[in-house]
């Protein structure tokens, strides 16, 4: 277990560090492999959606538009079908598996720009300060705070069906809505970084601004570009489901939001054809649970308090356990302010 | 005080920037609007007179210049004057807002501070007491987090409605005559909106209650709160100090979580039919009605800029150090 | 009290009466009557099982009515440990294995600590044994007035105070400490470093409590001001008859306040003596070390000694005594065997944790003469305290009466 942080401290006579990630003063440490299981959870559960994407199609049974029977309903899953069929007799499995490559797709690709796009420019503000930090941080705040969705909606509506077939059109429209957090926060870190010790005494040795900012601060801020990439690429696919829910998108490309859409349209939730809806609305809500997973793991590294909270409290299965009383001990409720005073461990080294 | 008069500067800009924003959508989206809007009103007498202006409003085949349009805008939004929405019986789009404005406010307003407030609390209880099943309901809190507003709602209606037949499916009230100040037709409102409330509720209050949960493991580390419990100080206390300290990222938190919570509640609005603006915007797409959804935007907008400057409100009136310029 | 102090930071001159070691009680004498806090055997871990690590290791204090005793050791020994555990606030993960810490509520009544419940905690919390931290910025709650952090207190353990005496009190306790009552209504943020540390000392003494535990309250201030705190202190102390409980890592500090000291090493107590005679005559090579590790700014210059090597990981401590592997007198047995916590050899009332003085022949700089603390005031010591390790150094212009030292 680790040791008490807030009590025996290392005996700084500095002032508390400022806040920033801990991981500045580990940087010599290698990235570990992560040991808690809801962070193996979220990886395992994005690596099948990647897997998903890549491989999907090649395992659909049957084309997504190809019409099977001439029932009037949708047909509940059967041998033949596995997640049944929709109001037009199209296979719903083959669907949601063709589906997950454009949302996957697009999500990423948005996420990608944008996390580019609040690297650019929250850096730039944070290091560079004064007027064009005042600029940029007022850009921020007018993307932050206008609200993306009708926004998105009017300008998808309004492009047409054509135009809104084409992935990297939707991606960047989602992206210059997406970057102003993190940009926000990367600026803030950059502030916090720029005064630290060893980037004045770069400066002072007279390395070139840029090449401070490449190698002294962007290594430092590695943690909070990542989580602020999967939060965006979150952010996208919500979006991009949403839109597509709307039916905003040409029908002739397959995700799992124009999945949705047709099923409301055929009032698949008021008729009760569960398989239709549910399977892709999970399938956006599993792989959404695994960024935000793994979006805490990366909060937990960067602040350890957590970490010893214990969201990602890890199993260590290897090393030795604990009697099953301490076990019980460790397990229960620990009152704040009040040590608990457990007789007879044989605390002698 | 500086720091409020900062903010609202910004919002001032903001609100100009969204307003120009506004003003482009019609002149950046290929095709004609003005077109589209004569296409419907076939059968309706039109001016010369109407035709004109509505080629000042949409910027099309007129031979005013962009900066004559954007003025020309500027004074209609000031007097109040946003257009004739096509889709809506040619009714100004000032009104047809207004029938739905209250919809969407009552809901998505009331939605998002139960939400708030409740999931501030619950976060209070996990981080206070780290007992291992409250800290199982996160992974929960996460998922319903990740999952689409519509989805849910999708979920909601199957289950609560279809199935369980406990709530209507749809709409906003059952009569479509006028509302009448009597409780049967408040009874008759709140029951259609439990539903969408609630889908509402539980999708953004994951946020709360984790960003709460975890600011309050961090506060608790902070030696005042040892202080405080070294003092004797009964137990209650000692959590509200720790508390009125871990909600102040929440409270800056809330001006950005508001954009999307009111994008999720559009969505959960359009999945209920309810008659909110959520409705009427994906309509009015479906429509091309080019000026209801200039004054959507700008209404919601300016809602969420409203929503910001309360929570800016808020936040200085909670923490003492930012009343102070450094 | 706010008047101006001058600037050294040590005196040429003998120490003023009042803050002499030993001589400033007023009131029942010193050890002969019962402790006011009676620490025994106590052992605290971080975690539970196999790998928890032992961070104090049976340790044991008194402390009486009055008395300033101060617990000196490096960072990581375990001194903040002992004392928040002891007081029950200590936090996740720690956990107490053993021991008793007896206060004592007069009438002959005492309370085990250990066993208590959290209702009586609560009522001795604060009106019995207050705390004073290291950083007030990080003490203070920055949302709440001082007025609503002297009150709250007052206000939990006297309820049947009216507000109006409530605010009162709180505008004596910050007369008292010499900051001017109408800074009541400002927050943390907006007073000096100086005045919030002071702001710390006043809170803590709202209930006027028997024991003041202070953490390193002075190591975040600049050297003048610490001068001025801990004089305040001192005559708030003269005044108000509390015993403190001083935790430091800086020696030189507890010359001036403390009666009595403890020193720690890796969890354990390694030394206990009046103030006097451990900067007369340690005991420990610890001891010494430390004593021989600050310059001093008047007496004559010699070579600041240091202790060789750092301290250990708590997660792998030394067999034996754990000071052994940086000891310069250490022998075979040191390295198997845990010296006992005992009178040392000819020794009284002072204990030492060291086989050289049990068993062994310490060497004339770990047997030196004690000095009572009027004598102490007297000699060159209280400007450069502790005779010198073995080592070059320039002769001393010694007194005649200091004997001790191979010059």
């Amino acid at each position: 277990m680790a040791f008490g942080i807030g009590t025996v401290t290392a005996g700084d006579l500095a002032a508390p560090e400022p806040t920033g990630p801990p991981a500045i003063s580990r940087r010599a440490r290698a990235i570990r492999l992560p040991r808690s299981g809801k962070i193996r959870l979220g990886l395992g559960l994005l690596a099948f959606f990647l897997l998903l994407a890549i491989a999907g199609p090649f395992f659909a049974p049957d084309n997504p538009s190809a019409t099977f029977a001439n029932a009037p309903v949708p047909l509940p899953p059967s041998a033949a079908h596995l997640l049944g069929t929709t109001q037009l007799q199209q296979d719903v499995l083959s669907q949601l598996l063709v589906s997950g490559r454009s949302t996957l797709l697009v999500a990423i690709l948005a996420g990608a720009i944008a996390t580019a796009l609040s690297v650019l420019i929250g850096v730039t503000a944070g290091y560079i300060g004064g007027l064009a930090d005042d600029l940029l941080s007022m850009l921020a705040n007018i993307f932050l705070v206008m609200p993306a969705l009708p926004l998105l909606i009017i300008l998808t509506g309004l492009l047409g069906r054509s135009l809104s077939g084409n992935d990297f059109v939707i991606s960047l429209i989602i992206a210059v809505t997406g970057w102003a957090w993190g940009a926000r926060v990367l600026r803030a870190q950059t502030l916090s970084l720029r005064n630290r010790d060893y980037v004045d005494s770069a400066r002072l040795i007279g390395e070139r601004s840029w090449r401070i900012i490449v190698s002294e601060i962007l290594p430092n801020l590695i943690p909070i570009v990542a989580s602020s990439f999967l939060f965006t690429v979150l952010y996208a696919v919500g979006t991009y489901t949403a839109l597509a829910f709307l039916g905003l998108f040409n029908p002739s490309s397959w995700s799992w939001g124009s999945m949705l859409f047709n099923a409301q349209l055929a009032n698949a939730e008021t008729s009760g054809y569960w398989w239709w809806f549910v399977p892709p609305g999970l399938a956006v809500a599993l792989l959404g649970t695994s960024l935000a997973l793994l979006n805490f793991g990366i909060d937990e590294f960067i602040n350890p308090r957590l970490r010893a909270a214990g969201l990602t409290r890890s199993r260590r299965g290897a090393r030795r356990q604990p009697a099953a009383r301490q076990q019980r001990l460790m397990r229960g409720r620990r009152p704040f302010a009040l040590t608990p005073v457990v007789r007879g461990e044989g605390s002698q080294p | 005080m500086v720091t409020i008069a900062r903010r609202l500067g910004i919002y001032l800009v903001t609100a100009i920037v969204a307003i120009s924003v506004d003003f482009m959508i019609p002149r950046i989206i290929p095709g004609n609007p003005v077109d589209a809007v004569l296409a419907k009103m076939q059968g309706v007498p039109i001016t010369k007179a109407t035709i004109r202006s509505l080629e000042l409003q949409f910027g099309v085949g007129t031979k005013a210049s962009l900066w004559a349009q954007y003025l020309h805008f500027w004074n209609n939004l000031l007097h109040g004057n946003l257009g004739i929405s096509t889709s809506n019986g040619f009714e100004p789009v000032t009104t047809v807002i207004r029938s739905a404005l209250p919809w969407t406010l009552g809901l998505v307003g009331l939605a998002t501070v139960i939400s708030f407030v409740a999931g501030t609390a619950i976060g209070v209880l996990v981080g206070w007491r780290h007992s291992r099943w409250l800290d199982n309901l996160l992974p929960a809190a996460t998922f319903f987090q990740a999952a689409p507003y519509f989805f849910l709602a999708f979920l909601a209606l199957d289950l609560f409605s279809t199935k369980l037949g406990w709530f209507p499916s749809g709409g906003g009230h059952q009569d479509l005559d006028f509302p009448a100040m009597n409780w049967t037709y408040f009874a008759d409102v709140i029951d259609h909106a439990i539903l969408p409330a609630l889908t509402i509720v539980v999708a953004s209050a994951a946020g709360w209650i984790v960003g709460m949960r975890n600011m309050m493991v961090t506060t608790m580390d902070e030696d005042f709160v040892l202080i405080a419990a070294a003092k004797g100080l009964p137990r209650w206390r000692v959590v509200w100090y720790a508390a009125r300290n871990a909600v102040l990222p929440s409270v800056s938190g809330f001006s950005l979580a508001v954009g999307f919570i009111v994008s999720g509640a559009l969505l959960t609005e359009i999945v209920f039919s309810y008659p909110g603006l959520g409705l009427l915007l994906v309509n009015g797409v479906g429509d091309n009605d080019y000026a209801l959804l200039q004054g959507i935007f700008l209404i919601i907008t300016f809602a969420v800029l409203g929503a910001n400057l309360i929570a800016d409100f808020v936040y200085v009136f909670l923490d003492p150090r930012t009343r102070q310029e450094a | 009290m706010s008047a101006p102090l001058p600037a050294a930071p040590l005196p040429a001159a003998p120490l003023p009466g009042a803050s002499l070691p030993g001589a400033r009680r007023r009131g029942a004498g010193p050890a002969a009557d019962r402790p006011l806090l009676d620490i025994r055997g106590l052992c605290v871990d971080y975690g539970i099982g196999p790998d928890a690590v032992h961070a104090v290791v049976d340790a044991s204090l008194m402390l009486h009515a009055g008395e300033v005793l101060g617990l000196a050791g490096e960072s990581g020994s375990g001194k903040s440990t002992l004392v928040l555990a002891a007081t029950r606030l200590l936090r996740d993960p720690g956990v107490i294995t053993a021991g008793q810490v007896r206060f004592n509520l007069g009438d002959g009544q005492s309370l085990d600590l250990l066993d208590a419940e959290e209702p009586q905690l609560r009522v001795l919390r604060w009106s019995q044994i207050s705390l004073v931290l290291q950083s007030a910025m990080n003490a203070l709650n920055p949302v709440l007035t001082i007025r609503a952090q002297l009150t709250d207190v007052i206000a939990a353990h006297q309820p049947q105070l009216s507000r109006k005496s409530r605010r009162a009190r709180a505008g004596e306790l910050l007369e008292m400490v010499g900051i001017s009552a109408d800074r009541l209504g400002s927050h943390p943020h907006e007073l000096s470093g100086g005045m919030r540390q002071r702001v710390m000392i006043a809170m803590a003494l709202a209930l006027q409590p028997q024991v003041v535990v202070m953490d390193e309250p002075t190591t975040a201030l600049d050297v003048v001001t610490q001068r001025e705190i801990l004089q305040e202190l001192s005559d708030l102390r003269d005044r108000l008859g509390f015993a403190i409980l001083f935790i430091t890592h800086d020696l030189s500090l507890l010359i001036e306040i403390a009666d009595s000291i403890a020193v720690m090493y890796a969890g354990k107590l390694v030394e206990r003596a009046s103030a006097a005679a451990l900067f007369s005559a340690p005991r420990h090579p610890y001891t010494l070390g430390l004593l021989n590790s600050f310059p001093s700014l008047h007496g004559p210059r010699r070579p600041m000694a240091g202790i060789q090597g750092s301290p250990p990981d708590l997660r792998a401590l030394p067999s034996g005594c754990v000071f052994h592997p940086r000891c310069g007198y250490a022998m075979d047995k040191c390295a198997t065997q845990v010296p006992p916590l005992e009178r040392p050899g000819g020794g009284n009332g002072r204990l030492v944790a060291c086989w050289l003085q049990h068993d062994g022949q310490p060497p004339p700089e770990l047997a030196a003469p004690e000095l009572a603390a009027s004598e102490l005031a007297a000699s060159e010591l209280a400007q450069s305290p502790g005779p010198t390790a073995p080592g070059p150094a320039e002769p001393r212009l010694a007194a005649p009466e200091l004997t001790g030292g191979p010059q």
